[in-house]
């Protein structure tokens, strides 16, 4: 398939033939934009590049900026301040039309009068193509959704999934350079989510176009996407590849937004050689690696995954052997919560605090697994701890 | 079961009665379109001939005429400037005195008619314009206008911005993205308002007597004018026919409608 929709040819059909300057710069460069309704900063000097065929996901709560960030792309809003670069081109005051970029609407916007096979062709249409050629065209991209047989449908005589095949098909038959995905699969239940979004890595790679997606799922946009910018109040907070946003999180903010974590507050009191020792309110003196970027004295917090907590019933040097600079912590089972792979535990410190732990639930009789209000100990080396600044 | 059943029977007897109030007077009025006798009450036999005399009477046929073309032309221009005013109240930017407008744009539909009809009048007579057949297509056009706005921009309202987005994203500029998505959609509701504009316009009297002038007057003031003298059967007669004339165009345009929702129209309905 990936002979027949190759990346260069949607590039350059797109742009009406223009060759863009592909090697080297990045397909999209955002440079300082920002757009405030009335005195509300939807968007506040956001910069970011984005190269050919990536899969990038905007991700953050609602009301972040991310919605109105992919409509100044798109062309819907013109941003106030700062520049739109599309392969070099300063875009931000283009129209919509204007635009080699498409769109997927959240509610999917299809055309209510038209036939699946006239919504498809309706950009075609517009492109001027040859009768012949968008029937090509639609019976392609009915294949690549694979909506056969559904062609003259109207879109209310079609589910969800369809409905969402439709609208793919349609953003996909100009090929244009940059796709938009506006939370493409919020309307999906959970399992057609997950089904879905395996198609849409798979069709990303396939056309070797660029996705930009918008999304509140964290997991949505871990799943996806192989860069995610996290947006908070119109900023950009980080824009890193999903493992390093998850262990590497660079604030307090983004280590809560994405996924669960343990946090402890605390200030620095020791250093000894690459490790720090934080004295903390709820957990006593933790052992952490130091951050690459050498920090002072001064409050930080702690962090460390649930999943990365071990629980044993009794301390870990007897156990393993393993070398001392280890965090060991006493406590209680406090709460239980079986979620099918893992069991979550809550363990309330002898210190005070609360920690979470995520156990894999490896075997399927486990006589070994913890019931409420037995004593463990709780284990993490200071490698599994991030130092966060408070 | 029984509570329901026994208001079932409660609504058929108050929907019987609804209806024998709003439908028997148009029943004997028809009935007695063809009556042989010449006195109103009195039944006489079933005859043709008031219709004979009514297409022999050439000023109740001019009356017929020019209220047709003026509810046709100025129907039509209502349709388009409140189809232009329901557009720019819905679509346009926030522009000042938005409120303002949309409330004028309204005040057709409260005020009263004699008031309407007689600042018409101060107006055309002030402009020196002579009333005929034009001033009552303008008096009707600015009293009918206010009612397609109002039903074209519930339905505008009802519609997703979105859909004009996506034309805009599939490479529609604004225009084009509004006559290949927006107008389809809206067309129902063009149509309805078109009708509303049409129905009013050939109903009205008051609005009418107001602004036309001598030798043009049109069906609702001839057959009060005729009425006035004592009822002839002849009024019956083309009484009845207006009402079959109503009753074709709305079986039509409820058949159309039924058609547009039957192609996978999502429409609301109107």
């Amino acid at each position: 398939m990936a002979e027949e929709l190759p990346g260069t040819d949607v590039a350059a059909e797109a742009a009406g033939g223009d060759a863009y300057p592909a090697a080297g710069g990045p397909l999209l460069r955002i440079e300082g934009v920002a757009k405030a309704f009335g005195t509300f900063r939807a968007v506040d000097g956001v910069s970011l590049d984005i190269k050919a065929g990536e899969f990038f996901a905007l991700l953050g709560p609602s009301g972040c900026g991310k919605t109105t960030l992919l409509r100044m792309l798109a062309g819907f809003e013109a941003p106030d301040e700062g520049r739109i670069l599309l392969g070099g081109k300063d875009i931000a005051q283009a129209l919509p039309h204007e635009r080699p970029i498409n769109m997927m609407f959240q509610n999917y916007a299809l055309f209510p009068h038209l036939s699946v096979r006239d919504n498809i062709a309706f950009g075609l249409k517009r492109a001027g193509m040859a009768r012949a050629d968008i029937a090509t065209r639609v019976a392609e991209m009915v294949a690549l959704v694979k909506l056969e047989g559904l062609e003259k449908r109207k879109p209310d005589q079609l589910s969800g999934g369809q409905r969402q095949r439709v609208a793919l098909a349609r953003a996909l038959a100009r090929r244009p350079q940059l796709l938009l995905l506006d939370e493409p699969l919020a309307a999906l239940d959970k399992k057609l989510r997950e089904n879905t979004q395996g198609e849409l890595m798979e069709l990303q790679r396939r056309l070797g176009m660029t996705f930009i997606i918008v999304t509140h799922d964290q997991e949505e946009a871990m799943t996806m996407a192989s860069r995610i910018g996290v947006m908070k109040s119109g900023k950009l907070a980080q824009v890193a590849s999903p493992r390093e946003l998850y262990e590497a999180p660079r604030s307090r903010w983004i280590a809560e937004f994405v996924g669960d974590i343990n946090l402890f507050d605390g200030e620095s009191k020791l250093r000894d050689g690459h490790r720090l020792v934080i004295g903390t309110r709820d957990a006593g003196a933790l052992v952490v690696a130091e951050p690459r970027e050498p920090v002072g004295a001064g409050r930080f917090s702690v962090a460390i995954r649930p999943e990365k907590v071990k629980l044993s019933r009794r301390a870990p040097a007897s156990e393993a052997g393993r070398e001392t600079a280890i965090n060991t912590l006493d406590g209680v089972i406090a709460d239980i919560c079986y979620l099918g792979g893992t069991t979550t535990y809550k363990v309330k410190l002898d210190t005070g605090g609360m920690l979470q732990a995520s156990v894999a639930n490896s075997a399927r009789i486990d006589v070994d697994a913890y019931s409420l209000n037995q004593h463990v100990v709780a284990w993490f080396t200071p490698d599994d701890c991030v130092v966060l600044p408070s | 079961m029984r509570k329901v059943s026994r208001l079932s029977r409660f609504n058929i007897a108050s929907l019987a009665l609804g209806l024998a109030f709003l439908y028997l007077p148009i029943l004997i009025l028809v009935l007695y379109s063809f009556n042989a006798s010449r006195l109103v009450t009195v039944w006489g036999g079933w005859s043709l001939r008031w219709y004979r005399e009514l297409f022999n009477d050439r000023a109740m046929i001019e009356a017929v005429w020019m209220s047709l073309r003026v509810a046709v032309s100025s129907a039509t221009i209502a349709t388009l400037l409140g189809t232009l005013a329901a557009v720019a109240l819905s679509r346009g930017e926030r522009f000042r005195g938005r409120t303002l407008f949309s409330g004028m744009l309204y005040a057709p539909l409260v005020m009263p008619e004699v008031i309407t009809g007689l600042s018409l009048l101060l107006l055309f007579v002030a402009l020196n314009a002579e009333r005929g057949f034009w001033t009552v297509t303008i008096a009707h056009t600015t009293l009918t206008m206010c009612f397609v706005a109002v039903v074209v921009q519930s339905r505008l309202g009802s519609l997703d911005r979105s859909l004009e987005e996506a034309a805009m994203d599939l490479g529609c500029d604004p225009v084009r993205a509004f006559v290949a998505v927006t107008l389809p959609l809206i067309a129902p509701a063009i149509v309805a308002g078109w009708m509303l504009a049409f129905t009013l316009s050939l109903d009205d009297l008051v609005i009418a007597s107001f602004t036309t002038g001598p030798g043009s007057a049109t069906l609702p003031i001839r057959i009060y004018s005729e009425v006035r003298l004592g009822v002839k059967p002849e009024i019956n007669a083309i009484c009845t026919l207006v009402i079959a004339l109503i009753a074709v165009v709305i079986v039509i345009a409820s058949l159309a409608s039924k058609l547009s929702s039957s192609q996978g129209e999502s429409a609301a309905p109107l």
